[in-house]
């Protein structure tokens, strides 16, 4: 398996990724509109909850912290621009690199606990972190960070004419967090992790240095979800805590790829694909009912899936047998 | 001196009624070990039909947390039936998020038929009394809830100690299947455990509403209050709520006025943080 030549799953993969690649040059199907603010968000959210992934579905950390990492990452990006005045890209790096070493910080401690008591730690460091750099006037404070007026282009990481700028850079971030992930998977790292998640003394006994690969995981899906941070902040102009650093937003992370199919490498696509239009939709057209309507609807699609299949969609699809080759799949790597 | 003697008080005070909202929880945790993610919208559900209560019907605080008590036990055994039983068991994390799906729900809800305004009963009975010993100064409003809380929690305690159905409670927590072996129907048990844990929460919201605004988002930071006191008390221990819950409110008290009140919660999340490095268990865990 060294050596791997390329299957037919790879094909799948690149044929996705052209198609998508190849959208905005079908006239009318995506230009500077709606459409396209949703293919947008649809391929930002799957990439976010796909780090989370990492940690939370492959070694099965249930973390509702990521925010934290989010939101430096988001801030690395704003800071760049509106402090400092500069491209957002060493901001991006930075970020991530910070919200990297934060994760380590956070999680060396917090992997000593156990389910319900790890999740609620995680609770209590996103509002640390929120209520923080709501009064820390460095960063900006509660009224946030404004960008400025900047002329369009890859250097400036900014679009105001068209989205296609965006599309290409979301599209870039969800290719470069798959990839990631589909290498971590297929690695040693990704062996380590599944066997951590299934049974950590069992893991511990064959010799895997199961804190070591725990943190070694927060680490890359932090830095991954502070990438999505900072085209997050990109793709609105402004930064402030709660739009970033909140629980709402860990929230995100994890119902997208609980609704896809939590620990599959499609789930977190398949949860935006069917979420995120779905928001956006309601959100445009259900007006007339009032606010909240959007996340009522969410709220009632999150109840009906624990009911009905907590696996997610990925579940249901295996349900009716069309996930048989995912499992045979999933049984060779077990 | 009398400054901190104030301070003291009203951490006092507000721990006590952060026990009640927590003891609902633990309860719920205790017995079933599911956390229930709308536990803070139970909260507030209660204020709200409190305050339409007192608006419309012009029946105060002091006597609606009955309705809001009975009205939460209700959606609390509803919760039960319908989400949480059809969903326990399957995977770890499943009862959460389906009651974060039912939180969302509430609130947007609420949102959505009452306006995000902050709404506060005017008129009720006790509004602006108050009693005034030297320098300090104790809100009749925050005293009653305080103390009724406390009340409420000696209730509960004795139901659990002392009372057949409080034996079948602990029964079922300790083991289901032996428990269902001696002849407990632990379905029945786990439905009244959730209603009497939103019970619990519904009374705290009713009285909360004499001296507190309600509003779709009044909820989120008591329920994360509950989880950390819980996470702290130890889970399923009525008189570790209590001593968890009387710490915290403690600390939001003097953190907030010694050091600064947006650092308030920062010194409670921080707190409860080192507490359970130190017993990752909690306080009174085992």
């Amino acid at each position: 398996m060294k050596t791997r030549k390329f299957e037919q799953k790879d094909f799948l993969w690149i044929g996705l990724v052209c198609m998508l690649a190849a959208l905005p040059l079908v006239p009318g199907l995506i230009g500077n509109s709606f459409r396209a603010h949703v293919l947008i968000l649809i391929l930002l959210y799957a990439s976010m909850a796909q780090s989370w992934n990492i940690v939370s579905g492959y070694a099965g950390q249930v973390s509702f912290g990521h925010s934290v990492f989010f939101g430096i990452g988001a801030y690395g990006a704003g800071m760049a621009v509106v402090t400092y005045g500069l491209t957002p890209w060493p901001g991006f790096l930075a970020g991530a690199v910070l919200a990297a070493v934060v994760s380590v910080l956070i999680s060396y401690p917090c992997f000593k606990l156990k389910g319900h008591y790890f999740a609620i730690a995680t609770f209590a460091i996103v509002e640390i972190f929120n209520r923080l750099f709501m009064v820390w006037d460095w960063v900006g404070g509660a009224l946030g960070l404004d960008y400025p007026i900047l002329p369009d282009g890859w250097k400036n990481f900014v679009w105001s004419e068209t989205k296609v700028g965006f599309f290409y850079g979301a599209l870039a971030l969800f290719v470069l967090i798959f990839g990631i992930v589909r290498w971590i998977e297929t690695h040693r790292l990704g062996y380590y992790l599944r066997a951590v998640r299934e049974g950590q003394e069992t893991a511990e006994s064959l010799g895997v240095n199961s804190s070591a690969v725990k943190i070694s995981a927060m680490a890359f899906s932090a830095f991954l979800a502070a990438l999505c941070g900072g085209f997050f902040v990109q793709y609105n102009y402004r930064v402030d805590p709660p739009m970033v650093m909140s629980l709402d937003m860990s929230m995100k992370f994890v119902l997208i790829t609980i609704l896809g199919g939590v620990g599959n490498f499609w789930g977190p696509l398949l949860g935006a694909a069917i979420l995120i239009p779905l928001q956006e939709y309601s959100r445009a057209y259900l007006t007339a009912l009032g606010s909240g309507v959007d996340l009522v609807i969410f709220g009632i699609i999150i109840m009906l899936m624990m009911i009905k299949q907590p696996k997610g969609i990925m579940g249901i699809l295996q349900d009716l047998g069309l996930g048989a080759k995912e499992r045979k799949r999933e049984g060779e790597a077990d | 001196m009398s400054t901190f003697v104030q301070v003291m008080l009203d951490g006092l005070l507000a721990g006590m009624l952060y026990a009640l909202v927590a003891a609902g929880l633990s309860l719920i945790w205790g017995v079933m070990d599911v956390i229930n993610f709308a536990h803070g919208e139970f909260l507030m559900v209660a204020m709200y039909l409190s305050y339409w209560l007192g608006f419309l019907a012009h029946v105060d605080p002091i006597v609606s947390w009955v309705a809001s008590g009975a009205f939460v036990f209700i959606l609390g055994a509803l919760t039960y039936r319908f989400i949480v039983s059809r969903c326990i068991g399957k995977a770890a994390m499943a009862p959460l998020l389906a009651t974060f799906g039912l939180s969302m729900f509430l609130k947007n809800f609420c949102l959505n038929r009452f306006s995000p305004n902050f709404r506060i009963l005017q008129t009720t009975v006790l509004e602006g009394k108050k009693i005034i010993l030297g320098d300090i100064v104790i809100g009749l409003p925050q005293l009653v809830t305080g103390l009724f809380s406390l009340a409420i929690l000696f209730a509960l305690y004795f139901l659990m100690k002392k009372t057949r159905l409080g034996w079948a409670i602990q029964a079922t927590a300790m083991d289901r299947e032996a428990a269902e072996l001696m002849g407990i129907n632990t379905d029945r048990i786990y439905l009244l455990v959730f209603g009497l844990g939103g019970a619990c929460v519904g009374i705290a919201g009713g009285l909360l509403t004499s001296y507190l605004a309600v509003h779709p988002e009044v909820g989120a930071l008591f329920g994360l209050i509950a989880f950390l006191i819980v996470a702290m008390g130890g889970f399923g221990s009525i008189p570790g709520a209590l001593a968890a819950a009387i710490l915290i409110g403690l600390v939001e008290a003097l953190a907030g006025f010694y050091i600064a009140p947006v650092f308030k919660y920062v010194a409670v999340f921080a707190m409860y943080l080192a507490v359970i490095m130190i017993r990752p268990k909690g306080l009174f865990g085992w």
